[in-house]
């Protein structure tokens, strides 16, 4: 079992309470996945320095340490370095791939996110004592995704958490255990894409990567998905500017969708969306077995 | 097929628990009994004091929000409101009260119900009265997929339409769809019987559509009257029921095992 909570904002109106409304409907399934929690979180200006491509890297390494370590061009301005909980993110005037590169070159931890607009926060233990830690409450944005795990198919470990971001901006979170991600993940491999972790659900990312790679838009992506993985799923992909679900066929982990003209939100559970402001005049439903359904932010 | 959960009124707007004078009396003019808010009260307490109601005692939950194992394992004639959204397996293991939920419901609304009634005045998720040995559960919108799964003698009313695998494994009772039908109705059904007054999308292996007899009709007429779903004509619904070729093994399938 596994908890997923994702917001997408249709305006700027509650840009401000973001953070603090994915903490408390994180915290409604915090009981289907005790043992570890992450987010993904889409236009904050602290953890996302406006303008500049930004890196979340798996690291306890102090910011001061990480800015000098990080070997950058001579005609770079100094980065910007924030620690948060095990988490360091990194923005630099760079494109978003040769940060990439530049962090994996110079410096030691998993990267575990990039894009200019998305930060990836992880951590072990509860996810109600996490999201203090990552001062989710506080925090802002236009999109947020969270996940809270109870392990059953690989390690309890901060790279082992979601949500996989494999590709910049690009998130995905899932509730449910893939039975052919070892087959999948030999393909990938075949044809140059490397997992990191042993975790099923990393497959399903890299695999959507590599769709995305190839031309395919998220939709069509996300139905390729659909034919070659076995299991069950509620998988929740985001881009900065998508906001996708999609189920299995007999739909064997929950999920509920509910629609304002101010945003879309998705929850593992029901309890979750109460904690929205204007669920009352929602149009809420659940999404039917191997349905794509996709939002686009204007 | 979108098996929806609109309908999605929140508890809010509701008044301050108001102690616990448990109502005795019957009738239309009685006191509003028990009231209990479940911002305040834990759930335990809550099922507690509900499982404490003698016959005929009325009770409210205030504040729902979504919580699960609402009014669960009651065994008195009481009636109980949940004014809100209701969580997972509300009303579930219950015998002779009468649950009504004004909102939607999460998974399992009803499970294992033994006798008594659960009302839902929304939709419904996932297997409602799953299990169910007897009792009745009226959704009054739609249900999502495996509604009626594994059936063993309860009733279940659907005002809406029903999700896939509606009376998967069902083996005794009855199930009665006021709308359409999803994928897969009546898979690997034994003696429980569907009616459906919308369309079946597809049935299952080993359902079969059967002629509607003089007593399906009154069978239906009845359950209608009850939940009062006056949208459905009893005279024009579709039996659904086993073909019972799956009962026995047959010797000419031994090859594909």
């Amino acid at each position: 079992m596994c908890g997923i909570v994702g917001l997408h904002l249709r305006g700027e109106r509650l840009a401000d309470r973001t953070g603090d409304l994915l903490a408390r409907m994180l915290a409604q399934v915090a009981d289907r996945g005790p043992d570890s929690a992450g987010i993904g979180l889409y236009g904050d200006d602290e953890l996302t320095y406006p303008g500049w491509s930004t890196v979340s890297l798996l690291s306890r390494a102090s910011p001061e340490r990480i800015a000098s370590d990080l070997a950058l061009p001579v005609t770079c301005p100094d980065p910007v370095v924030r620690a948060v909980a095990d988490v360091r993110t990194i923005s630099a005037d760079l494109p978003v791939g040769d940060l990439v590169a530049a962090v994996r070159a110079s410096l030691d931890g998993l990267v575990i996110g990039s894009g200019e607009h998305l930060a990836v926060l992880k951590g072990i233990g509860s996810p109600v004592d996490l999201v203090q830690s990552f001062a989710l409450p506080s925090r802002h944005g236009y999109q947020a995704v969270g996940h809270t795990r109870m392990a059953t198919e690989s390690a309890v470990t901060l790279a082992h958490g979601h949500p996989f971001s494999v590709r910049p901006e690009m998130c995905l979170v899932h509730n449910g255990s893939f039975s052919n991600h070892d087959t999948v993940r030999r393909e990938l491999r075949a044809r140059g894409v490397q997992c990191e972790t042993d975790n099923d659900s990393e497959v399903a990312a890299r695999f959507l990567g590599r769709c995305l790679d190839e031309g395919n838009d998220l939709e069509k992506s996300l139905r390729l998905l659909i034919e070659r993985f076995e299991g069950f799923f509620t998988l929740l992909v985001t881009t900065e500017t998508q906001f996708a679900v999609v189920r299995d066929r007999v739909s064997a982990k929950p999920a509920v969708l509910a629609e304002t003209d101010d945003w879309v939100a998705l929850a593992s559970e029901y309890r979750a969306l109460a904690v929205l402001p204007g669920l009352q005049d929602a149009h809420v439903y659940e999404p039917g077995p191997e349905e794509v359904h996709l939002w686009t932010r204007q | 097929m979108d098996a929806t959960v609109t309908g999605a009124a929140t508890g809010t707007a509701v008044g301050t628990a108001t102690g616990p004078a448990i109502g005795t009396a019957t009738g239309a003019e009685q006191p509003p009994g028990l009231r209990l808010d479940l911002a305040e009260v834990p759930l335990r307490e809550a099922n507690d004091a509900l499982r404490a109601l003698p016959d005929g005692a009325r009770a409210e939950l205030l504040n729902p929000a979504g919580r699960h194992n609402l009014a669960v394992g009651l065994t008195t004639a009481c009636e109980v409101t949940i004014a809100g959204p209701a969580g997972y397996y509300c009303g579930g293991l219950g015998e002779r009260a009468s649950i009504t939920v004004d909102g939607p419901a999460g998974w399992g609304v009803g499970e294992n119900l033994m006798s008594g009634t659960v009302r839902v005045r929304g939709d419904a998720s996932q297997s409602v009265a799953a299990s169910a040995h007897g009792g009745l559960v009226v959704v009054e919108g739609q249900v999502s997929l495996r509604a009626g799964i594994s059936l063993k003698g309860g009733t279940l009313a659907v005002g809406g339409d029903a999700g896939a695998f509606c009376g998967f494994m069902a083996q005794a009772g009855t199930i009665l769809i006021g709308g359409n039908a999803g994928d897969g109705l009546g898979d690997s059904l034994y003696e429980a019987v569907i009616y459906v007054a919308g369309t079946v999308r597809s049935l299952g292996t080993d359902a079969r559509v059967e002629d509607l007899a003089d007593e399906d009709v009154e069978r239906v007429k009845q359950l209608v009257e009850v939940c009062g779903f006056d949208h459905i004509d009893p005279g024009n619904v579709t039996r659904i029921a086993s073909a019972r070729q799956l009962y026995h093994f047959a010797t000419h399938n031994h090859d594909a095992y």
